[in-house]
């Protein structure tokens, strides 16, 4: 089966407007599923549910798949009352970024199977046993698996679960109570001035010899390296990947989401497609985790 | 304040038999240790123990009515599941206390094979709300969880009274930035992480350069900070180096700093904190031993007249003098972080 082609969740803070029309545009691209919601920080509030919600049945009466994300980080009795939210609506599949979540969704009475985010650690075929009991029918590989332990997973996976890997954008790292921008502009979290809006791509971070090295967002650090499996995506076809993931960035997504549709309908070759996608970086590519090294490094596919 | 006191099981870190002796001499509940390989989250050189120093270990403690728990908390691989279940396997048969475990299917597998053993969920498991903590209970009936430190004592209250769960929490040592479980921060630079194989910043990876006039610090290739004459050149862990970000160059994730939450014992007393943790197992024997005997006390004292507790001056300058660039932090249990 032609592998599906995945946008993962806005990572960013953007403007309530711009967020509009980036999923008006989503509409008509040429993606199976779209994962909705903000899931780096609660205080983050340019869209409300009743916002998301009315993006969801807009894309998903475009014909698309719409899942709903968590939030990564469940701290406060507020992240808790829109995780039960989350789960308590039974029309978009959830995408649980944490155990919390996915508690929730397993004591439901009924309602549709969730997917099993990339923060839950999934290393190992018999960690998906407990979540598809809990009712995951699909579970994101965390962003360190490398091709041949997602490999040796995929081999034993529980039967009825299908598998999604991220193939396009900066890494998410990792994530933390603190806020990185607000403490660069010397302000404490809970008076942030939402600075995040101010930097659509995240705050970019260099060693001091000037070498680009992470990205600040919020609460959470991703990589400088834009990862990208684009050269690689035959190799994940052939593993039985069903679902491949592009992460927004600001500026270019589409094209790029265009590119991957092309390369996974074969439309494209590997080379023609890296060519074209390099102009559209934002930062330099990476994708050392697949091959399983430093995931800053780059290799480039033979 | 005036409340049903509860003692929190002191519970410290040992890297090997002499910091095991010195953890129960100088008054530990727990002393909590790893096995020589990579199923735990300080798999280091030198570092940890086989079957037989642990089971002279657990033989000193339990002499001393103390209890032994073993971190097993790594992700196994799929390829390498029977080495984390044999880890368990052994620590079921040497008679350790408990287990602290993070993977799902290693849990399971702890709770099916061993039901009487005692299980812990390990930070590593990323549990920051009781509805999380709930599923591990629900599902495996872990016993205890050590909660990531992230959250304010407001919410650790708030997610003790929610849960049967003993809630563990961390009171001293290296602090963790990120959400532990949640970090991959080394695999990125480096290739290795506390995930998969039990290390951060892992030391082959460091380089430490010198300079006419002071020391530059890599991992793996990356400059992490540079130190003039004057300053005492830090260890390169990843999260706690000096960036430039916009033109300005900071600790722009953490400065290094120890966690030290000597002041707020009352308050972990009060709202039911069953147990605190110090953090350390790669620290010497001395270290262990000083750092123990101080939280002893002052755990002893707080017990016996919370309202009368403050921390000892000598106890606060002491841990001072361990710490970590000698400099101390609340972290997430104070304002500066929210």
């Amino acid at each position: 089966m032609t592998m599906r082609l995945a946008l993962g969740p806005l990572t960013y803070y953007w403007p309530r407007q711009a967020v509009l029309d980036f999923y008006a545009d989503v509409a008509g691209a040429p993606v199976d599923v779209v994962y909705l919601g903000e899931t780096i920080c609660s205080r983050r509030k340019e869209l409300r549910w009743d916002d998301w919600l009315e993006i969801a049945q807009m894309l998903a009466a475009a014909g698309k798949e719409v899942v709903l994300s968590t939030l990564a980080l469940i701290e406060a009795e507020a992240d808790l009352r829109l995780l039960r939210k989350m789960a308590a609506q039974g029309q978009f599949r959830v995408e649980a970024n944490d155990m919390g979540a996915v508690n929730l969704l397993a004591r439901r009475e009924a309602g549709p199977p969730f997917v099993a985010g990339p923060t839950l650690n999934v290393f190992s075929e018999r960690t998906l046993v407990p979540l598809h009991a809990a009712g995951a029918r699909r579970w994101v590989a965390p962003a360190e698996l490398s091709a041949e332990m997602l490999a040796a997973i995929l081999a034993g996976q529980p039967a009825g679960m299908e598998s999604e890997v991220l193939a396009y954008g900066r890494l998410p790292l990792a994530y933390s109570a603190r806020c990185f921008t607000a403490r660069h502009y010397n302000l404490q979290k809970d008076s942030c001035e939402y600075r995040c809006l101010g930097h659509p791509d995240g705050l970019a971070l260099r060693t001091r010899e000037g070498q680009p090295f992470l990205t600040l967002n919020g609460v959470q650090t991703q990589s400088a390296g834009v990862h990208s499996l684009l050269a690689e995506l035959p190799a994940l076809a052939a593993m039985g990947v069903d679902v491949v993931r592009v992460s927004p960035q600001a500026a270019g997504t589409l094209e790029v989401v265009d590119l991957f549709r092309a390369a996974i309908g074969g439309a494209l070759d590997a080379a023609a497609a890296l060519a074209r996608l390099e102009p559209l970086l934002p930062g330099s590519p990476c994708n050392g985790f697949w091959y399983g090294r430093p995931g800053a490094d780059y290799v480039r596919a033979a | 304040m005036e409340f049903p006191v509860h003692a929190p099981e002191l519970t410290c870190p040992a890297g090997g038999l002499p910091a095991l002796k010195a953890a129960v001499d100088n008054g530990a509940d727990c002393v909590y240790v790893g096995f020589r390989d990579e199923t735990n989250a300080r798999a280091f050189n030198g570092l940890n123990f086989d079957a037989a120093t642990l089971r002279e270990g657990i033989a000193y403690a339990h002499r001393h009515r103390r209890k032994v728990l073993v971190a097993l908390n790594t992700f196994p691989p799929a390829a390498k599941w029977a080495q984390w279940t044999r880890a368990v396997d052994l620590a079921a048969e040497l008679g350790v206390d408990a287990v602290i475990c993070a993977d799902l299917a290693l849990i399971g597998y702890a709770a099916r094979t061993h039901p009487e053993l005692r299980l812990h969920l390990s930070v590593q498991a990323s549990a920051t709300n009781y509805e999380a903590i709930n599923f591990y209970h629900d599902h495996f009936g872990i016993r205890r969880a050590v909660l990531p430190r992230v959250l304010s004592v407001a919410q650790v209250e708030h997610t003790i009274a929610r849960t049967p769960v003993e809630i563990e929490v961390f009171g001293y040592g290296s602090l963790c930035v990120m959400v532990e479980g949640r970090c991959t921060l080394s695999a990125y630079a480096t290739g290795e992480s506390p995930n998969c194989q039990g290390v951060c910043s892992p030391a082959k990876a460091v380089r430490w350069e010198q300079l006419p006039n002071g020391m530059r610090t890599r991992l793996n290739g990356f400059m992490i900070d540079e130190f003039g004459a004057d300053e005492r050149p830090g260890y390169p862990t990843l999260c706690k180096g000096r960036f430039e970000v916009q033109g300005e160059t900071y600790y722009a994730l953490e400065e290094p700093a120890s966690l030290n939450t000597l002041e707020l014992l009352p308050e972990l007393v009060r709202i039911g904190v069953r147990a605190i943790k110090i953090e350390g197992r790669q620290r010497s024997p001395a270290y262990v031993a000083q750092v123990t005997r101080v939280w002893r006390e002052a755990i002893d004292r707080c017990v016996a007249a919370p309202s009368a507790y403050v921390p000892a001056p000598a106890a606060l300058a002491e841990l001072n003098r361990l710490s970590e660039g000698q400099t101390q932090t609340l972290g997430a249990y104070s304002r500066p972080w929210r």
